[in-house]
């Protein structure tokens, strides 16, 4: 669930439809996949831009609260696991921008938006990771949500995209059970282990709710994007879900999800939850976030400073080549 | 408890392990400093899969220690609960990250010597030890060919890198030479035939180098000065501040299991 807000183009009706937006619908209607060389609607494209480039940048921007205990880590094996976990989201990103670049848009133009803060990524990256046990709560709610929506989103519509999910929804169940093994062993440590965990999750738990964005039940946006498959579920919808499946977990570890109102509702067969504050939602949106400066500051300058490099190769290839074509000259 | 058949002074092999160990914990937490930080996506992953293979070898070598040393220290204890004069790594893979040229440069020259070093271990009397080095000599040649490509394309590409690059070498050059240096402890290995005589491995390191640094177009530099020290436990000042980092949560909570 790394791609929040994103804005769609606007529904048309059936009657608005063009011939060939209309045999495009139908295709999706028959659940047939779009491939890249493939007529689709402008706003098709646009909408798939905005959101897998959203996804593609939380995932490398996902690196950082993470990478901030890569050092710290308690155990050799701990670090190994927390290595191999944020290469694997440096290499979601990696899919994902390849994904992109399907569509007509290079990963260098991707990065200028996400640089100049005309393109997001995801709202949780914004919250600190304070204590080694928020190494396991990012794991377990933050890759957990994730997860929630990714496995949706393996039958979205457009082809690369649907296959960059199933590759990347392997190594995210892997992530959450790494994420909840560090919270069992929290839960079950010392009292200030336990109450690392406790904390964790207190500071987790509505950012966690928040990823799925706010409700789009009256979005205009969301309604066309699930028209095209490009969203399998509404945000309410996975919310809902995540919320069903985390409570036992919590239980499970003896640690309380900071919500008096949280109540099993038999009904529904669900739990009644309270909603997270969509002001401070709209904050971090907007920058305000505990740690929006220092994220997109810390990729910025990790741009800027790798300027030499890229240049560097980019002329030694050039050189290379050139060299290559003067030996074929000389041979000739 | 010495190996199978090989006489040799536990003390000695404990301390050869730990400084084959404490090379790869020491480089693969510097390497780890870079996560998120690295000028492409690629070179992300490739240095987060760097550090992921040195600390793997380390498990290894810091867990052979810790039996052969035979008090109970795990390798997790030797990391995580020795001070700074216990650790036994060369000066050069604490040296800090720098920009990417000084990182790449560092990783260079210790991939040559590491890469030449494995492959002697794998033929080490002591099967253990030939064991681990066969695992992580696959390893070492494909970080060594990583490394020196990046070089060569780095030194040969424009005036910047290759003013960075040549830079990053004449800073440190210095601190390689204490690798080809015997003490005591090397020469109770030879004597073993559990490793081989560090000032052997030279000849070959060199040749290494200096083809891809011909390549690259950068000049290795002339000093002979030699900065050493780690190899007997004294650091430079950049040691003690990597191990508050890596050692906090065991330090702070003593007896806690993660």
């Amino acid at each position: 669930m790394y791609a929040q807000l994103v804005k769609s183009e606007g529904m048309k009706s059936a009657a608005e439809l063009s011939p060939q937006e209309r045999a495009f619908q139908d295709r999706i209607d028959r659940g047939e996949k779009i491939e890249p060389k493939e007529w689709m609607p402008e706003g098709y494209r646009k909408t798939l831009i905005r959101q897998i480039g959203q996804h593609a940048h939380s995932e490398i921007v996902g690196q950082l609260p993470e990478g901030n205990w890569i050092t710290r880590a308690p155990t050799l094996e701990r670090k190994a696991i927390l290595l191999a976990k944020v290469q694997d989201e440096a290499g979601h990103g990696l899919y994902l921008y390849c994904a992109a670049e399907t569509l007509g848009v290079s990963r260098d133009q991707l990065l200028a938006k996400l640089h100049d803060g005309s393109m997001k990524y995801s709202s949780i990256f914004n919250y600190p990771t304070l204590n080694w046990a928020d190494i396991g709560a990012v794991g377990w709610l933050v890759d957990g949500a994730a997860i929630m929506n990714q496995v949706q989103l393996q039958k979205t519509s457009y082809g690369p995209y649907s296959r960059a999910m199933i590759r990347i929804c392997k190594e995210e169940s892997f992530h959450q059970r790494q994420g909840y093994d560090i919270m069992m062993k929290m839960a079950q440590g010392t009292a200030e282990q336990k109450a690392m965990a406790q904390d964790a999750l207190d500071r987790f738990w509505y950012p966690a709710l928040m990823m799925f964005g706010p409700s789009d039940k009256d979005s205009v946006h969301s309604t066309q994007s699930m028209a095209w498959k490009i969203k399998i579920n509404t945000n309410d919808e996975l919310r809902q879900k995540f919320v069903d499946q985390t409570v036992p977990q919590a239980e499970y570890l003896g640690l309380k999800i900071p919500d008096p109102n949280l109540k099993w509702n038999e009904e529904k067969k669900g739990y009644d939850f309270s909603e997270p504050d969509w002001s401070e939602f709209f904050e971090v949106i907007a920058g305000n976030g505990p740690c929006n400066k220092e994220r997109l500051g810390a990729r910025v300058k990790a741009w800027e400073d790798g300027a030499w490099f890229r240049d560097g190769l980019l002329a030694h290839a050039e050189k290379a080549q050139a060299r290559r074509a003067a030996a074929r000259v000389a041979a000739e | 408890m010495a190996s199978a058949g090989i006489a040799v002074d536990r003390a000695a092999l404990f301390e050869f392990l730990t400084r084959m160990g404490d090379n790869t914990l020491i480089l693969g937490h510097r390497v780890s400093e870079w996560c998120g930080h690295a000028p492409v996506l690629e070179e992300d992953i490739a240095l987060a899969n760097t550090a992921l293979d040195l600390i793997g070898q380390t498990q290894l070598w810091l867990g052979l220690a810790g039996e052969v040393e035979g008090k109970g220290r795990n390798a997790d204890a030797l990391a995580f609960l020795r001070d700074a004069a216990a650790f036994r790594n060369c000066l050069l893979v604490e040296r800090p990250n720098g920009d990417f040229g000084q990182t790449l440069t560092r990783q260079f020259l210790f991939d040559a010597w590491h890469h030449v070093m494995l492959t002697a271990l794998t033929r080490s009397a002591d099967p253990r030890i030939a064991e681990i080095a066969a695992k992580a000599v696959k390893e070492a040649a494909y970080h060594l060919e990583r490394s020196s490509d990046l070089v060569i394309r780095l030194g040969d590409g424009t005036d910047e890198s290759h003013k960075r690059m040549q830079r990053a070498l004449d800073d440190i050059w210095s601190y390689v030479g204490e690798l080809f240096i015997a003490d005591d402890t090397d020469r109770a290995m030879v004597e073993a035939g559990i490793a081989p005589d560090p000032a052997s491995l030279r000849l070959e390191w060199d040749a290494i180098v200096s083809e891809v640094l011909r390549e690259a177009t950068l000049k290795a530099p002339t000093s002979a000065y030699v900065h050493k020290g780690g190899r007997r436990g004294v650091h430079t000042e950049h040691l003690g501040y990597i191990l508050a980092d890596m050692q906090f949560l065991q330090r702070a909570y003593p007896g806690a299991t993660w």
